[in-house]
């Protein structure tokens, strides 16, 4: 597997728990539309990605990621 | 004949582009609030108050009402050394200034207010802002600048919100009061890079005090600036009434105290208090301080006269401690749900299931004369619908247990508890 595959899987398994509509998970799957996170859930999910890559998200960040696909690429370069 | 008269309404219409309605993102929330008000519920945004008798009563709606959900902690609204200060200042110096404070907006009120500022918290700098959100909004958005952080815990008041959102700084929530989640953060930013942590002594919707003792030390620990929004513990907080940071040991390690004049002091106004030198320097770049008038002169006298009078108000803070201590266990014995185990503040609010229960249970204590605040998300944390209950010093032990009484008929009135 190559490193972006690794971090496209353990993404999706961080996001399950918070996948109340079992909504199925691509690279265009977007946070506010697909999954219908409030504020409070992405907070709740930036802070396991964050553990788990050993990174910080900030806000600013945030505002720009919209889809999984988006995510895996700023954890990618995050993790750098 | 114009020009307009010569095209017909149809062809006008077929040149106009069809924009987007600005008001359509609010449909939502608007839907949501007819619902709401269609169900029969009065409206627990606009209340009018038509007569003020004392810190603590109103007249709304023709109707004597107990206030418990005001700011007015210390009750210095109707102080009469604070209402003689005022009146004279407005006639000897007018009823506004016209001009910022760096033009011709700064009075010698205005110095002596900052003067009874440097004094109340034993520091050597202070600035008068015209609001406390204004002085949260300049001092985030002015001290952390493009490629510094800003760590803030997520709970933080929209004034601070926004300072983040006016500035340029990247911007790292923690946690509301989680240490671990705090230095976790700290640990992975750049060591070499700015970096301000924003924090609160007291959140006001829960009511909560924030654990400054631990907080503040591990933020020096990683190099960064720290300031302490001291907004809802100001007179009542610490052997000086300096806030939270006084009363847990660690306000010399505290770069900026923010506070406000709404709240404790009884009038309108905000500031930032420090030991720093420079911050002087921030008056010439600090635009919600340089771009807005500076406060009426009345009003800085106000706030001068009840800051002094603040210093020596332990009388009143005892009181007010004893009247949050009553109401905190009286509300539990009755069956409600707080939410904080002890009464960590002069704020106690009440949880309530949903949205439906706490208007109808608002609305019931207004009929029985009693105001207290009704909050919801956002607002507040994690979808928690709340009534909020701010006690005043000048709150008497009779007036807190008619309160009692009044959410005990209401409560059983609307089934909030048994
Ligand atoms: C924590 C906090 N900071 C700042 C403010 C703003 O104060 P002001 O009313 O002076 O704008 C408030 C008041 O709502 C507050 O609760």
């Amino acid at each position: 597997m190559t490193d972006r595959t690794t971090v496209f899987a353990s993404v999706k398994t961080l996001i399950e728990p918070f996948n109340a509509k079992g909504a199925e998970l691509t690279e265009e799957t977007t946070f506010v539309g697909d999954l219908e996170w409030d504020s409070l859930t992405v907070m709740d999910f930036v802070a396991s990605i964050e553990d788990e890559f050993d990174i910080v998200i900030t806000m600013n960040q945030q505002a720009e990621i919209e889809t999984v696909g988006q995510l895996v690429d700023a954890v990618e370069e995050l993790k750098q | 004949m114009t020009i307009l008269d010569t095209k017909d309404a149809a062809e006008m219409e077929a040149e106009t582009p069809q924009a987007r309605d600005l008001f359509a993102k609010f449909g939502p929330l608007m839907a949501e609030r007819d619902r709401l008000l269609d169900s029969g519920v009065r409206d627990p945004f606009a209340i009018v108050m038509d007569e003020v008798k004392s810190p603590t009563e109103a007249v709304i709606d023709g109707k004597d009402t107990i206030l418990l959900g005001t700011y007015n902690y210390m009750g210095m609204t109707f102080d009469p050394d604070v209402i003689q200060a005022g009146k004279d200042a407005l006639e000897k110096f007018g009823a506004g200034t016209t001009g910022s404070r760096v033009l011709n907006g700064t009075y010698v009120g205005h110095m002596a207010c900052e003067e009874a500022l440097k004094e109340f918290y034993g520091m050597d700098h202070a600035m008068v802002f015209s609001t406390g959100y204004q002085a949260n909004l300049g001092i985030v958005s002015t001290l952390a600048g493009k490629g510094d952080y800003v760590i803030l815990d997520a709970d933080s008041h929209a004034s601070i919100y926004d300072g983040c959102f006016l500035g340029n700084a990247e911007i790292v929530r923690f946690r509301h009061n989680n240490v671990e989640n705090l230095e976790k953060r700290l640990q992975r930013l750049p060591p070499e890079a700015g970096k301000l942590v924003v924090l609160e002594g007291v959140y006001s919707m829960l009511g909560d005090i924030a654990p400054l003792d631990v907080m503040v030390p591990l933020a020096k620990q990683y190099g960064a600036m720290v300031l302490v929004d001291e907004a809802h513990s100001m007179g009542f907080f610490g052997e000086q009434g300096r806030g939270v940071a006084e009363a847990q040991g660690v306000i010399d390690d505290v770069d900026f105290i923010i506070g406000t004049f709404s709240k404790s002091v009884g009038t309108v106004g905000g500031f930032c208090v420090s030991n720093h030198a420079k911050t002087e320097f921030l008056r010439l770049v600090c635009r919600p301080y340089t771009f807005t008038a500076s406060l009426p002169p009345s009003v800085v006298a106000t706030a001068s006269t009840s800051i002094r009078k603040l210093m020596h108000a332990g009388n009143k803070r005892a009181h007010l401690w004893e009247n949050s201590k009553r109401l905190h266990r009286g509300l539990r014995d009755l069956g409600f749900k707080l939410a904080t185990d002890e009464p960590e503040s002069a704020i106690l609010a009440v949880l309530l299931p949903d949205q439906d229960t706490a208007v109808r249970m608002w609305q019931s204590l207004l009929e029985h004369g009693l105001y207290v605040n009704m909050a919801r998300p956002p607002a507040t944390p994690a979808g928690v619908y709340l009534l909020r209950c701010s006690l005043c010093a000048e709150h008497t032990t009779e007036q807190v247990e008619q309160i009692l009484g009044m959410f005990a008929a209401a409560g059983r009135a609307t089934g909030a508890i048994d």
